[in-house]
């Protein structure tokens, strides 16, 4: 099918994606090998559709269909909060930044070097 | 030696008029932090004769106040005054207040608007949101209060040695209700007079309160 076709393309350019961003040192190799493996899993997924059967009988749900929506819902939400919080720790990262150069700098004494010159 | 800590982000209306109030009523060490205002507030404050830090990007009142905090620390305050920049506060209740700190050996005093009738709350506020706020406070920080979010706060060095606001937005309020109670500070609350200009933060900015919070605890 079509849609096959799509997909795995769409699936071998994230992991060439994932492999330039490891190589370029902007993810680490453990986080690259996570999503390469996810990736493949999706193919497979993708190329026998019926392997999530077997997988869905197991933790109980009907359709391999559904289990694949299920986890991967479950991994969006993972994935958002734990973006949130590192966006929030990179927040206070910069504060602290923005505070140690507000500390360093006397403004008052820079204002009167400029009238001073 | 008192310091007084003034956030400011914006307010090159009030700014001068702020400072020159503290300083007639004999605080000589007023300490603004200039939360990369857009405006001439920074310029204004070193005019009026106050110490200015700046903040080159903004990070919201509770980083500007932490800022402010650990300057004074590090310049040997003994006691702190957290005073708003907007003109609200009356320069007048920081006295009595200190006096109060002093005499009863407390840590922190925190001003309150239902103490006394001077305040003119709008209505929807006093018997809306601020019940609701104390509500919240109450249910994150354990300390019952008759105010809430009320930015006029003394610290002795003790409490400002204790007390680290990490959170940058309006959520430091009820993160350092929630320190005084954690670090067992002695405190108490006294009358403030607040005078509204306009309506304050709005129910938006409380649902932001709620959800900093809740992150705040994850991070």
């Amino acid at each position: 099918m079509l849609i096959q076709i799509i997909l795995i393309l769409f699936f071998l350019f994230a992991i060439l994606k994932v492999l330039g961003r490891w190589r370029g040192g902007e993810i680490t190799g453990w986080n690259a090998s996570l999503w390469i493996i996810f990736w493949i899993l999706a193919g497979i997924v993708v190329i026998i559709p019926n392997s999530t059967f077997y997988v869905a009988r197991a933790v109980g749900i009907g359709r391999g269909a559904d289990l694949v929506v299920y986890s991967a819902l479950a991994l969006i939400f993972f994935i958002l909060f734990r973006m949130t919080v590192k966006m929030e720790r990179m927040n206070k990262d910069i504060t602290k930044l923005t505070r140690k150069m507000a500390l360093d700098k006397d403004l008052n004494n820079d204002n009167n070097d400029k009238e001073n010159k | 030696m008192i310091f007084i800590v003034v956030p400011a982000h914006n307010e090159e209306k009030t700014i001068g008029r702020v400072i020159r109030g503290l300083f007639e009523h004999g605080f000589a060490n007023v300490l603004v932090v200039d939360d990369a205002s857009d405006d001439a507030t920074g310029r204004l404050a070193v005019e009026a004769g106050a110490k200015v830090l700046r903040h080159e990007v903004n990070r919201g009142q509770g980083a500007a106040l932490q800022t402010g905090d650990e300057q004074a620390f590090n310049s040997g305050a003994e006691v702190v005054i957290h005073f708003d920049a907007d003109g609200q506060f009356n320069p007048e209740d920081i006295s009595p207040a200190v006096k109060l700190l002093r005499k009863n050996d407390l840590d922190v005093v925190l001003g309150s608007r239902f103490l006394d009738g001077r305040s003119k709350i709008p209505w929807f506020k006093k018997y809306i949101i601020l019940p609701i706020s104390r509500w919240v406070n109450y249910f994150f920080t354990g300390l019952k209060l008759t105010d809430a979010h009320n930015g006029f706060r003394i610290f002795s060095r003790n409490a400002l040695e204790k007390i680290c606001i990490t959170q940058d937005g309006m959520a430091h309020n009820s993160e350092i209700v929630y320190q005084i109670k954690k670090n067992d500070l002695k405190w108490a609350e006294h009358p403030v007079e607040v005078k509204y200009f306009e309506y304050g933060q709005g129910i938006m900015g409380g649902f932001k309160i709620i959800s900093d919070l809740i992150i705040g605890k994850f991070s």
